[in-house]
């Protein structure tokens, strides 16, 4: 048996089953992140003694005979911008670079009591500001399956540690395609739930109206089983709906024989490289003959989510990270003297270009004289947006497209360029903004042996509907 | 252009950062570019849209609840410790740049 090679289902049964044992997958993993992480560089910070102990826990219920949860035994990666207790978080930053949070976040207690072993936490764009994982103050990641290109970003950590064998499955979060289009780029599925699915206690805040937890899997099938078991109203945050939770891995394998699909042409435009739009068509076609409908949609205000995006995204980022002032946690500037000069000097320090960049961007979209011109106008474009998704569902029960223009680009290639880089998110923002699930799977390739990803988005709470055409699509391709 | 160096100044004051002159300018030249691209808004027409600021007072709520009853199931008891027990004070203490076991202790924020 491969031990790096497993599903959850594979992982949990041959450790229930004692053909193997938690201890040894957990020793395996660990050993291959040994022998692949120096180039790839998807770990921030390993805690083998946190995961050690739970394959104790897990083992010793295997030597009972008990049954085990649903991850028992199942090695997984968490972005390092979700809180653990104990374990350095730093989501990327040179400020919370010796960080060590007091508690736990809801969804990596929840995959720990579903008997999760935390290996460690894993590299990401700093405060999840990035689409290529260039912005990590630590190191860049390497994608997998081409050492000289990314892995996307801003989970891309998370996507290179689950491509690479390194964790079963991983946990990212996503804000304006921090989930799926790392995905895409490594090969791997990655599901973001709808807005309020999923708890965000304990995930360090980039921007509130738009962050999300979700998990990044090799198959379908695990992104279902970790949504089921990370959902659900958490007491804890506020935001997080209370509704019951479907049972994913019940709804996937339903026919998907008469579901309508849409197809939006405003996705399909100026842009896109003609690999990928062959990729995706041909996945389009895939759908069709498993007997979906296949119907045109329109989306017409997709050009301006962008814009809408960079303006409320950096806005909250603004204001969510003004709490880095060098008091309470995070580093504080040597030899200074004032507490302005603290401030300043100890923000300067421990930020980089691209969080000042955003930090300017969103502290400017607010400011006097600005505040209707940018920060409001693309509050109701927000509104529009929505109004697009809204009409487009009554016809249609999820829409495909593709995750990213491009396959994975190579390091340094955007990395001077902003607009650039935020156009690879062109795709993505939009299910952010409207608080709509969606999920990237792997459709093929490039010729130069890139995956290509493709995006499938539902309804709000229907994250069963879109995980089901991603399940037929997998299994039929 | 849009954005001045004197503005790029300004945002700075505002969201307490000092920036190099070697950061300013490239700030200059990466707002002017970013806001160039974000002026294609004003292609639209939006005298009469709401604007919306988040999406879950849209989505899975009881619809036939009013306002903040909608969410009354986030509300809780007005209690010390009700969800959790608060941090112990050297827990608190413990990521602090600078604290003398009871408080953080920061420069003097008075000049006299």
């Amino acid at each position: 048996m491969q031990l790096t090679q497993l599903t959850i289902d594979a992982a949990r049964s041959a450790v229930q089953e004692r053909k193997t044992t938690a201890l040894a997958l957990a020793e395996a993993h660990y050993a291959r992140i040994q022998d692949e992480d120096e180039q790839i560089g998807a770990f921030l910070t390993l805690c083998k003694e946190r995961a050690l102990e739970q394959a104790d826990r897990i083992d010793r219920m295997a030597a009972e005979g008990k049954p085990l949860p649903p991850l028992g035994g199942v090695p997984v990666g968490i972005k390092d911008v979700m809180s653990t207790r104990g374990v350095r978080t730093t989501a990327g930053s040179k400020i919370l670079g010796h960080y060590i949070p007091p508690y736990d976040c809801t969804a990596v207690a929840r995959m720990e009591a579903a008997g999760a072993m935390v290996l460690g936490k894993t590299n990401c764009d700093e405060f999840a500001m990035g689409s290529s994982n260039e912005n990590s103050a630590f190191r860049p990641v390497h994608n997998p399956r081409d050492l000289s290109r990314v892995p996307g970003g801003s989970s891309g950590g998370s996507a290179a540690a689950v491509a690479a064998d390194m964790a079963v499955v991983a946990l990212g979060s996503d804000t304006g395609g921090s989930i799926r289009q790392p995905a895409s780029f490594c090969g791997v599925v990655g599901l973001m739930p709808t807005y309020g699915r999923v708890s965000r206690y304990g995930l360090i805040a980039f921007a509130s109206s738009l962050d999300h937890i979700g998990p990044l899997t090799k198959t379908v099938k695990d992104a279902a089983i970790v949504l089921r078991t990370i959902a659900g109203r958490d007491p804890m945050d506020a935001t997080s709906a209370d509704l019951p939770v479907p049972d994913y891995v019940a709804e996937i394998v339903k026919p998907v024989r008469g579901l309508r699909l849409g197809v939006a042409k405003e996705y399909f435009g100026e842009g896109l490289d003609g690999e990928v739009r062959h990729a995706v068509e041909s996945a389009i076609d895939r759908l069709k003959s498993l007997g979906c409908e296949i119907l045109q949609v329109s989306l017409p205000h997709t050009p301006y989510a962008i814009p809408a995006y960079y303006l409320i995204a950096t806005a909250e980022a603004s204001s969510n990270l003004a709490r880095y002032d060098g008091v309470r946690y995070g580093s504080r500037a040597a030899g200074v003297k004032t507490l302005s000069e603290m401030y300043r000097r100890s923000r300067d320090e421990g930020f980089g270009a691209e969080v000042k960049r955003r930090i300017m961007l969103g502290t400017y979209a607010l400011s006097a004289g600005y505040y209707v011109a940018y920060y409001l106008k693309a509050q109701k474009v927000r509104t529009l947006l929505t109004r697009d998704f809204e009409e487009a569902f009554r016809k249609v029960d999820a829409i495909v497209t593709p995750t990213s223009p491009t396959a994975a680009f190579r390091l340094g290639e955007k990395s001077n360029d902003p607009l650039a880089m935020y156009l690879a998110d062109i795709y993505t923002v939009t299910a952010d903004l409207t608080g709509i699930p969606g999920i990237s799977i792997p459709c093929g390739e490039t010729k130069e042996k890139l995956p290509i990803g493709l995006q499938i988005l539902g309804k709000h709470f229907d994250e069963a509907t879109i995980l089901r055409v991603a399940h037929a699509y997998e299994e039929a391709a | 252009m849009k954005v001045t160096e004197k503005d790029v100044a300004y945002v700075a004051d505002l969201a307490n950062l000092e920036l190099s002159a070697q950061e300013r300018a490239g700030m200059v030249r990466d707002l002017n570019s970013i806001l160039d691209y974000i002026e294609r808004l004003s292609e639209l027409d939006t005298s009469n849209v709401e604007p919306m600021a988040q999406v879950s007072d849209r989505y899975g709520v009881d619809e036939s609840k009013q306002g903040s009853e909608r969410f009354a199931y986030a509300s809780r008891e007005d209690v010390v410790e009700g969800l959790r027990k608060s941090l112990p004070q050297d827990v608190a203490l413990a990521n602090a740049p600078d604290a003398d076991g009871t408080f953080f202790r920061v420069p003097k924020v008075i000049e006299r």
